[in-house]
């Protein structure tokens, strides 16, 4: 699997990862955030 | 490709199959839509090893320390495997 160049969708979650911290990474390998969300079930 | 930050085995079983198979709970408007997008969780070996350390260390280290990685792995490995094969 290769992050570069490819379109994600950053699914994040209040009391896990949020959707911020996970476009940050996937930016940081080369991808292209299309999507990113953050979650709250409380 | 879906990137997820589910903070457990079981909500991460229920983001990968919403986005492969379509949603196990027929509750939402991805019921019966198998989308069949690639799933990760941002813990997995196979996205850690292409973020920039620092970068990987500064957004999700803290993250990773409290969460059951190896459980949720394997839970969004198991439906990964599974779409492969279909």
């Amino acid at each position: 699997m290769q992050l570069k160049g490819k379109k994600v969708i950053a699914l994040g979650e209040r009391d896990g990862v949020q959707g911020t911290a996970i476009a940050n990474c996937a930016r940081s390998a080369g991808a292209e955030v299309v999507l990113e969300v953050t979650h709250c079930f409380v | 490709m879906v990137i997820l930050g589910t903070p457990n085995a079981e909500s991460s079983k229920l983001y990968a199959m919403t986005v492969t198979e379509g949603d196990p709970t027929w509750a939402g408007p991805l019921a019966g839509e198998a989308l069949g997008l690639p799933v990760f969780h941002v813990t997995e070996s196979e996205v850690k090893g292409q973020v920039e350390d620092a970068v990987y260390e500064a957004e999700i280290g803290v993250a990773e320390m409290v969460l059951d990685v190896d459980a949720i792995g394997e839970a969004v490995n198991e439906i990964r495997s599974n779409n492969n094969g279909s």
